[in-house]
């Protein structure tokens, strides 16, 4: 792989506007890393999982409102709180 | 039947990897997984391709389950280890699949691929498949009394226990679908009416390994699920619930439980039957 691409997967094909996306990119050092991205909901309750793509990337189609991305990457967990609104990106990226 | 029965750890596959009469077989909802890396000696099953009838929404039937497994050189006396990813949704499905046509020693790894991945354990390129000979595999008639469908849901309804094993979202109806999935089925949201919301999740560790007996019969007795009534789970389409399934039948022992695997997509699907929406 050569390296991280910033924020998250191509776009093409995903109806934007009728979505709530939250994505981004996991990496280390600037460097993708290989793991796993759960979405928790406001209450702290699972709601789906992810694995990060070969360029470290991520996304997840969820509801308006507030969320807890968790990457999950060997040897660390790191979580990040979104507010996610329908038709607008909602970028995550997250350094462990 | 004891836990270790039916669930092994990543010491125990590494220890069994060139075990013939061990098969360990790979099953993701994202089936090209396996094309990018894998266990060394696993075999794959696709879930889409291999378990489903290519024409009606069913099962492959018993001599298509014989003619899968014995292409896969998987032999009645083996012993198969299941593991997949998102934390063995659809590994968790294959073995109640399994399970239904009567494989007598199969077994989950627990944590799946997400552990072995967050262990940094070895995986081999995904060109590097095994080669095993085919078997000629018998299957058993399909066993009903671990299978519901769409009459016993309705049926159930206020008489038996209901476990809705979706995300709290899903089940009061603001998703329609796991929430790193499009959204965009047409069937109608929410829950059957007397569902117990408990999400798969609340069965497993962050890193997707199980959690103890004690903390899962405390799970459900903490949500007022009476495990000495008949139990029927389901999520969307059946593949979290045969997760719970596994906990509540493999691990916990609970004989009179049953996967609804039509699920949500058909019970949301349905003209005229009861609907509730919001949370617990």
């Amino acid at each position: 792989m050569c390296g991280a691409k910033a924020g998250g997967p191509d776009l093409a094909g995903v109806d934007v506007a009728n979505e709530t996306i939250i994505q981004g990119s996991v990496t280390r050092d600037g460097e993708p890393v290989n793991g796993y991205v759960r979405l928790l909901d406001a209450s702290g309750e699972f709601t789906a999982e992810v694995p990060t793509s070969a360029t470290g990337q991520f996304r997840f189609f969820a509801a308006e409102g507030q969320w807890t991305v968790r990457a999950l990457v060997p040897g660390a967990t790191v979580d990040r709180k979104v507010v996610a609104s329908k038709g607008a990106l909602t970028e995550v990226p997250i350094a462990v | 039947m004891s836990r270790s029965d039916v669930l092994v750890d990543a010491d125990w596959v590494q220890a069994h990897l060139d075990d013939p009469k061990v098969v360990i077989v790979e099953v993701d909802e994202d089936t090209a997984a396996y094309d990018k890396n894998h266990i060394r000696n696993a075999v794959r099953i696709d879930w889409k391709k291999d378990l489903q009838d290519p024409v009606r929404r069913d099962f492959v039937d018993q001599a298509g389950f014989e003619a899968l497994l014995s292409a896969k050189g998987i032999a009645n006396d083996d012993t198969v280890v299941l593991y997949g990813g998102n934390n063995n949704w659809f590994a968790s499905y294959a073995f109640w699949y399994f399970k239904l046509y009567g494989h007598q020693d199969v077994r989950l790894l627990d944590g799946g691929r997400k552990k072995w991945e967050l262990d940094s354990r070895d995986l081999v390129d995904g060109a590097e498949v095994p080669n095993r000979p085919a078997t000629e595999y018998r299957a058993q008639a399909q066993n009903t009394a671990l299978r519901a469908f769409r009459d016993d849901v309705v049926n159930a309804i206020g008489a038996k226990n209901l476990v809705d094993v979706r995300s709290p979202d899903e089940f009061s109806g603001r998703l329609l679908a796991p929430a790193h999935l499009p959204q965009e089925q047409s069937q109608r949201p929410g829950h059957v009416p007397t569902a117990r919301n408990i999400p798969w999740s609340k069965n497993a560790n962050d890193d997707g390994t199980f959690k103890s007996d004690e903390e899962l019969r405390a799970l459900y007795a903490a949500e007022g699920v009476d495990l000495s009534k008949e139990t029927i789970a389901y999520c969307r389409i059946g593949e979290r619930s045969a997760l719970t399934w596994f906990v509540l039948h493999q691990l916990l022992g609970q004989e009179n439980v049953k996967n609804y695997d039509g699920s949500w997509t058909e019970y949301g699907s349905l003209v005229g039957v009861p609907i509730e929406l919001g949370a617990n």
